[in-house]
């Protein structure tokens, strides 16, 4: 067993491929029907329900359609991908598999972060294997009328290629730039044609719908967030890990259940997501609240929010793809706010000024990176405001001293 | 109209850019009704917000958008408000699919449109003052269109890069890109020649040549046609109007200058003209305002051109056909565009062979100068400066090529575009369209209107034709093609096929009778000739020529390397599209229609030169070394040394 794993997760109760036989014990029509009665939305965080995806791309007609598995875990403070790639790949082909035969597709797609590059060997043993057992190659699970086969590409270290469209150029071969959309992948995808590009978690829980069913998916969660998700659990808190809850819980029960109960505050969904305060920790980890892609770090009492907010902009000053303007250059604006905030020569005019720049950014830039990487800084501006302002530079409080 | 233009084009930013479609979206052809600001407009499906802002004459304001490009929608300055929609959307790139709801300027728009503007003003490193496009410069018009009246990022206060001067043509200065990728996407997709490309990412990201190395060390083929669509000046032609003056200021020098068709046709849109509106005579009394002893008509050469590269087609036709030379290729290729010329160079060394080996008429009529017309007057050729005004960026390449010495001297001295004659003109305090005109400068003198078309995509295979049916068949062009004009071959089709029937022949003139006793070889003959322009096409007529296809058949192709021919230079006046392309085209075939003399062979002034100068006839000893030249197999791999 994983050590990263810290309560019982339902992928390991799961017999692998059964997800699958009993699917392709079914049309395809309906296949994607139980997808939609299990309420299941993406995992990578933007929850766009599976099912409206896996319809428009069925729809599309095409002479080739293509499955994406994103497994481009890139978002810091993540690594729950990690661990179901190498615990419980089988699902995740699987998952893969049922998309494909929905849909209609030939060629599956793993597009593996190059970080991950230790856990191909392993993968490809998987794949070898399934290969054997006839679950993928011509006529899988013994259906005539349904080929396929899964390979493996890799990333090269961008985290911009885990946006679906810049994953797609990045696999074509190109810079790794997000597209224009619409049109969207469903329609236009790799090499132009229809693909379904998926995270490995919901992959793996669509094996689980089909194992289970559709109604125990559903029973779990909120109206609108149904079923379990894998949190990936960090920062200042006594047990970090991989958790599974289910969807709907509140930030405090989450935090109880790690060890960290006197967190000042709580990033969710990663550098992209938003700051949490203690005073909203009643709040719930949900689509119709608080979506994320399951990043949950942990902030302690003795952080220091500027810190905190710098250490994510760089990241985002860094890894924006130069594209589009407000991308490529309000993150270091913003950056570059932050350390007149740390040297106190930022003014609340100037401040307002980079926070109305923040909201351009979440309305004008290309794709979501731009559009969610002011979200950190808005949402510490927002509620730590008195802790941010009025720092005093560093040379005029040692001349203090 | 061609077998070879229905491929696909551009390798790159097709996909990254495509408007399309969607396939549900219901029939081809179906309409859909968007409703922009308050006004209802029916388009087609599919058709983008901008298109249809435009139908309804409402302005949204673009930076990355060009109408000879695939859409980027990179830059995010022509953001509008889409009903429905979370974030704001880029009007170029959003195809209207359904019937939408869009607010061009609202409160969010518009701070969402200013912040882009002090975002990327926060990023432009150099003083309006002191910048080739100061006035004509899209950055500058957006930001008064916005108001910017402080820097609200701040302003770069230094420099990030260096200059990069290292062309004859283009120069470079990435301190003023904005990364609209206009060039890139006219180097990669529209030209497919590939020299630039985004390299880094984020704020690090700049356009760069393979390693970032100087742009005089790659394979760039001068065509200058990034210059024309960077909306500021990052990009721009090498200018040597400094030297020049010097040159004018030298009263020990004689100063000529000689004027190609393309620029005459277009110097009015730097005066505020609309495109289109020639001014030929006007330029000539301002040119000799500024200084210039003489002012030539580079048509004259284009004259040349033409014997001399009919002259030399018959003969490799005749080797051919006759005397069943096998080392002998064909189809002929035109030579007169030098980026064309670098193209084929780089891109296809191997078929060098099939180039004419005739100069461009800009090259033989600086030879002449410091030949011919330095005789006559009686100037010693060292103190002669030769300026050559053309439409085009790579002709500052070509006059410096080392073989272009063959008068004993540098053959042109300086090559100028359209912009930099327009520069010199409003420095020597001249309002062009205000002044009277005057005609060009003997012995030069007398133009024809096949000259003129040269500046027209199309244009040097109608003179061609013009001449050589004329030579051969001993009968008037006109019993064959109304007025002379030869409509198959023009237009703005990339790739143009024509067969020309030779029903019968004449005798044959005496100019060409050291060479052919007869032309009863090509009684009956077919003629086919190709025509096509931007170097993407150029790609496209080689492959199919290496492929056997309809091109391998042809005796004769003209190419150029610009979208347009010359009249779309990389010297032209910015900015270029379609229309104003076409505008150009239109002064440019009215002005041959209303020439007295309008095919090359009648221009006394030809007959005149060989009977006294060049006495061995086209294509002879004589012309041979004044006026024919030699190629470089570069290859695409340079090594620097």
């Amino acid at each position: 067993m994983n050590s990263s794993i810290k309560n019982a997760l339902t992928f390991s109760t799961v017999e692998p491929s059964g997800g699958l036989r009993a699917a392709m014990d079914k049309g395809r029509a309906e296949i994607i029907a139980e997808v939609r009665a299990s309420g299941i939305r993406g995992r990578g965080g933007a929850g766009f329900p599976t099912s409206v995806k896996w319809n428009l791309a069925a729809a599309a007609k095409s002479d080739r359609k293509f499955v994406v598995c994103n497994a481009d875990e890139g978002e810091p403070g993540t690594f729950k991908d990690r661990v179901i790639l190498s615990e419980y790949a089988g699902l995740v082909f699987d998952g893969m598999t049922i998309a494909a035969y929905a849909i209609g597709a030939t060629t599956g797609i793993l597009y593996l972060r190059a970080e991950y590059t230790y856990l191909r060997e392993h993968l490809e043993k998987v794949l070898a294997e399934r290969r054997a057992k006839g679950l993928l190659g011509q006529g899988v699970c013994g259906k005539d009328d349904f080929e396929l086969d899964i390979q493996i590409r890799m990333g090269a270290g961008a985290y911009i290629c885990g946006e679906e469209t810049a994953l797609i150029e990045s696999m074509e071969g190109q810079r790794g730039e997000p597209r224009n959309r619409p049109p969207f992948p469903v329609d236009t995808g790799f090499t132009g044609r229809p693909t379904a590009v998926n995270n490995v978690e919901t992959l793996a829980w669509v094996a689980c719908i089909f194992a289970r069913g559709a109604d125990w998916f559903k029973s779990v969660g909120t109206g609108k967030s149904a079923g379990l998700k894998l949190f990936s659990v960090s920062g200042d808190c006594k047990a970090p890990g991989v958790y599974e809850f289910p969807m709907g819980i509140t930030v405090a029960s989450l935090l109880e259940a790690v060890g960290g109960q006197d967190a000042k505050a709580v990033q969710i969904g990663g550098a992209s997501g938003y700051c949490v305060p203690a005073g909203e920790f009643t709040r719930t980890i949900a689509y119709e609240d608080i979506a994320t892609g399951g990043s949950i770090i942990v902030i302690g009492r003795e952080r220091d929010m500027l810190k905190v907010a710098e250490n994510f902009m760089e990241f985002f000053a860094d890894e924006s793809c130069g594209q589009c303007t407000p991308c490529r250059l309000g993150n270091g604006k913003l950056l570059e706010g932050i350390h007149l905030l740390q040297q106190g020569r930022c003014s609340m005019q100037y401040l307002r000024e980079l926070c109305s720049l923040g909201e351009t950014m979440q309305l004008a830039s290309k794709c979501g990176l731009g559009q969610s990487s002011p979200n950190a800084l808005l949402s510490i501006v927002k509620h730590f405001q008195s802790e941010i302002m009025g720092r005093i530079p560093a040379a005029a409080a040692a001349a203090r001293e | 109209m061609s077998d070879c233009k229905e491929e696909p084009r551009a390798p790159r930013s097709t996909w990254i850019s495509q408007v399309k479609t969607p396939a549900d979206a219901g029939a081809i052809g179906a309409t859909v009704t968007a409703n922009i600001d308050g006004q209802d407009v029916k388009v087609p499906m599919g058709t983008t917000i901008l298109e249809a802002a435009v139908k309804l004459g409402i302005r949204i304001p673009t930076l990355c958008n060009h109408a000879d490009l695939c859409v980027a929608g990179v830059c995010r300055v022509c953001v509008v408000d889409v009903e429905g929609q979370r974030t704001l959307q880029v009007a170029c790139a959003y195809p209207i699919a359904q019937p939408i709801k869009v607010r061009t300027h609202t409160a969010k728009v518009r701070n969402a449109r200013r912040h882009v503007i002090d975002l990327i003003l926060s990023d432009h490193y150099g003083e309006c003052y002191c910048c080739a496009r100061n006035n004509n410069c899209e950055l500058q018009s957006l930001a008064k269109e916005y108001g910017v009246d402080f820097y609200r990022f701040g302003h770069p206060d230094k420099a990030k890069y260096e200059v990069d001067r290292s062309s004859y043509a283009v120069l470079r200065d990435m301190n003023k890109c904005v990364l609209c990728r206009r060039c890139v996407r006219t180097c990669i997709d529209l030209q497919e020649v590939g020299v630039l490309e985004v390299a880094h990412r984020s704020h690090k990201s700049k356009v760069e040549t393979f390693m970032d190395k100087p742009l005089g060390e790659v394979i760039c083929i001068n065509c200058g046609q990034c210059i024309n669509r960077c909306p500021t000046g990052a990009l721009r032609a090498n200018d040597p109007t400094y030297e020049v003056w010097a040159a004018i200021d030298d009263p020990t020098k004689h100063v000529v200058i000689q004027t190609a068709p393309s620029p005459r046709s277009a110097i009015g849109e730097c005066f505020g003209l609309p495109p289109g509106t020639p001014m030929t005579y006007q330029m000539n009394t301002a040119l000799r305002y500024c200084g210039f002893d003489k002012v030539f008509d580079t048509n004259f050469t284009a004259d040349l051109t033409i014997l001399e590269e009919g002259t030399e087609l018959l003969l490799r036709l005749k080797k051919a056909l006759v005397d069943g030379d096998k080392s002998v290729k064909l189809p002929q290729f035109t030579s007169c565009s030098p980026g064309w010329v670098k193209y084929i160079e780089h891109f296809h060394p191997d078929m060098l062979d099939h180039l004419s080996t005739a100069k461009s008429p800009q090259q033989m009529f600086g030879t002449l100068i410091k030949t011919y017309y330095a005789k006559l007057n009686n100037i010693d050729p060292a103190n002669i400066v030769s300026v050559a005004v053309m439409p085009c960026s790579a002709k500052k390449f070509e006059c410096n090529r080392p073989e272009m010495t063959s008068s004993g001297y540098k053959d042109v001295d300086f090559g100028l575009t359209c912009r930099e004659t327009a520069q010199m003109i409003s420095e020597a305090g001249i309002h062009l369209p205000d002044i009277p005109k005057s005609d060009f400068d003997d012995p030069f003198g007398t133009a024809t209107g096949s000259g003129v078309i040269f500046g027209a995509t199309g244009g040097v295979m109608e003179s061609a034709l013009r001449t050589v049916i004329e030579l051969v068949t001993g009968k008037k062009v006109e019993q064959f093609y109304d007025h002379a004009d030869i409509v198959p071959i023009r237009g703005f089709d990339g790739v143009r096929y024509a067969e020309i029937q030779i029903p019968d022949v004449g005798p044959v003139p005496d100019l060409l009778k050291r060479y052919f006793n007869d032309w009863n070889w090509l009684k009956g003959a077919t003629v086919k000739v190709g025509v096509c322009h931007g170097t993407a096409n150029a790609k496209r007529v080689l492959e199919n020529i290496r492929a056997g296809g309809k091109f391998a058949e042809c005796h004769f192709i003209e190419f150029m390397a610009c979208p347009g021919g010359c009249l779309g230079g990389g010297g032209q006046p910015i900015p270029t599209s379609p229309e104003i392309r076409k505008a150009r085209a239109n002064a440019i075939y009215s002005e041959d229609s209303a020439y007295k003399v309008r095919k090359s062979h009648d221009n006394p002034a030809i007959w005149d030169i060989y009977n006294k100068f060049l006495t061995d006839g086209p294509c002879g000893h004589i012309s041979h070394k004044l006026l024919h030249t030699h190629y470089t197999a570069r290859g695409k791999y340079i090594i620097v040394v």
